[in-house]
């Protein structure tokens, strides 16, 4: 099989689908052209600075749907600290493994959740570490 | 769950009366062609009898049939030949289109990287060659022209008889790739000027592994795998009775059933082009008449087509799409890239391939899936969203 059952769990039943209306960061990543774009929306409690709530939009393969509704799942709940240290290679060990030619789908999936993370700094006027927020993967088109 | 097998232009099922003919030949009759005992001699009897078959079909004769074991050995085989031998002649270009399968595409870039120069033609919108770019193209230099008589992806049929006449005038070789479409339209070689085509034989319910390369009698051609004197010496190995006699069954059927079995397939081909038109910023591949009649092909606007694929896998429907990510690689497939679809478009593209095995029943079902499964893959679309939020304008 192309995907262990893992991840077509989370492609046959995405989590956390849909739009945060009046949501605190949004982050797009990816491009048509690539064939993948990833779109997040967070809820932030501003206090504790919690991500309270998630939401996910995704054009894209099997692996790029199951990547970020995973993603989705382990920051849901989380500090916003600890969101950002999610790895493509977490994403890839809790989805039990992707083949080798779609693991660019799980770097879309930590880069989505950067991006909603820097777009709610950025809004907020909260200073960070840009370093935290290089650019990855390219399709080159 | 009932299997829909939509994917007809990939492989077919094997049908029971070739399964029947092919299966004495793995314990009863499994002599070598090539012994002198009654077995060998029986075998090559029946390996004779295939060729016979097989060019009544075509209405050639049987010593300018080659097997082989496909169309992809037939493709390189064919091509390489003829461009020793233009180059022998100090010939070195080659004449190819844009959107033929890779085993003529990576033959041919091959010779480009040894020297040979390669002139691309391009197949348009509609997906189909133009004869006056074929005439255009031809020098004294040209060895060779090779283009396909239906296109594998979007079934667009070329104007091969037209493209062979004019390489007769010209006294160019002339290779054509039929393998999607021997067993599906009428091919009277008799009447084409076709100095090579290739076939395969599971695509018309014969085996795997087999198929042929046509040869014109006067035409020359180099030995391409080397040994024995198998092939009238000209393609070593010990042939594959079987296969030769499945694929001689096949093809037997194919051209009994052929009249019928256009109007079925053309018929179903109809209901999903009709039916799936409707769905909005959707796009037909390809000219939707001059195309096989087994072949649809269409694209759906803000969707990518692997989810489309699996989603009808989980229906049971085997389908095929030229996205990227059905490719194993990040460029979807170089067919739609040629017909000038935009990357984003060519990533959310569906092929459905019939047989005259499918019904109306799953055509029905087909079409019901599919407009569902869009329908859900764009609710979560944000490319899709933002189309119709008037965020990007719509591409198709």
């Amino acid at each position: 099989m192309l995907y262990n059952e893992k991840v077509m769990d989370h492609f046959r039943n995405p989590r956390n689908v849909g739009e945060i209306e009046d949501a605190d960061g949004i982050g797009e990543v990816g491009n048509a052209k690539c064939g993948d774009i990833m779109k997040m929306w967070i809820k932030v409690d501003k206090e504790k600075m919690i991500i309270e709530d998630v939401k996910f939009m995704t054009f894209g393969c099997g692996s790029a749907i199951a990547t970020s509704s995973i993603a989705t799942e382990m920051i849901k709940g989380q500090p916003i600290e600890k969101a950002l240290e999610l790895s493509n290679k977490a994403v890839v060990e809790a989805l039990g493994g992707l083949p080798a030619y779609k693991l660019h789908c799980s770097v879309l999936a930590e880069e989505a959740v950067k991006a909603a993370v820097k777009d709610f700094y950025d809004k907020n006027g909260i200073e960070y570490d840009k370093e935290k927020f290089k650019p990855g993967f390219t399709c080159e088109h | 769950m009932k299997t829909i097998y939509l994917d007809n232009a990939g492989t077919t099922q094997v049908s029971p009366e070739v399964k029947k003919a092919m299966l004495p030949f793995f314990d009863e009759e499994y002599g070598n062609a090539s012994s002198l005992h009654f077995l060998g001699q029986q075998a090559r009897e029946k390996l004779e009898e295939a060729r016979a078959d097989i060019a009544k079909c075509l209405n050639c004769l049987p010593d300018e049939i080659f097997f082989t074991s496909g169309g992809s050995e037939s493709d390189n085989w064919a091509i390489t030949s003829a461009c020793r031998e233009g180059a022998r002649k100090g010939k070195k270009h080659i004449i190819t289109s844009a959107f033929e399968h890779h085993a003529v595409l990576n033959t041919v870039k091959k010779l480009e990287r040894e020297g040979f120069t390669v002139t691309y033609l391009p197949v348009y919108e509609n997906g189909i060659v133009k004869v006056e770019d074929v005439k255009n193209a031809i020098t004294d230099d040209t060895a060779l022209v090779t283009i396909m008589y239906a296109n594998n992806e979007i079934g667009t049929l070329q104007p091969i008889e037209e493209i062979a006449n004019l390489c007769n005038e010209k006294g160019v070789l002339f290779h054509c790739d039929a393998v999607q479409a021997v067993g599906h339209v009428e091919i009277d070689l008799q009447k084409l000027k076709i100095d090579m085509l290739s076939m395969s034989a599971h695509k018309f319910h014969g085996p795997k592994g087999v198929g042929a390369l046509f040869k014109r009698k006067n035409r020359r051609i180099d030995s391409f795998i080397l040994g024995g004197t198998q092939e009238m010496n000209k393609r070593a190995g010990t042939e594959n009775v079987g296969g030769c006699v499945g694929m001689a069954v096949a093809l037997n059927e194919a051209c009994k059933h052929l009249k019928e079995n256009i109007e079925r397939e053309t018929k179903l081909r109809d209901m999903l082009f009709d039916e799936l038109t409707k769905i909005p910023h959707s796009r037909v591949n390809g000219d939707r008449e001059k195309r096989l009649p087994n072949n649809f092909n269409m694209s759906f606007e803000g969707i990518e087509g692997e989810g489309l694929i699996l989603l009808l896998s989980d229906s049971g429907i085997c389908a095929s799409s030229g996205s990227a990510c059905t490719s194993g690689s990040l460029d979807p497939s170089h067919v739609l890239l040629s017909i000038g679809l935009i990357q984003d478009v060519a990533h959310g593209s569906l092929r459905l391939t019939l047989s005259e095995y499918n019904n109306e029943e799953e055509i029905n079902f087909t079409i019901k899936e599919v407009k569902r499964i869009v329908e859900y893959l764009r609710s979560f679309s944000p490319l899709w969203k933002d189309y119709e939020k008037g965020v990007k304008n719509h591409v198709i």
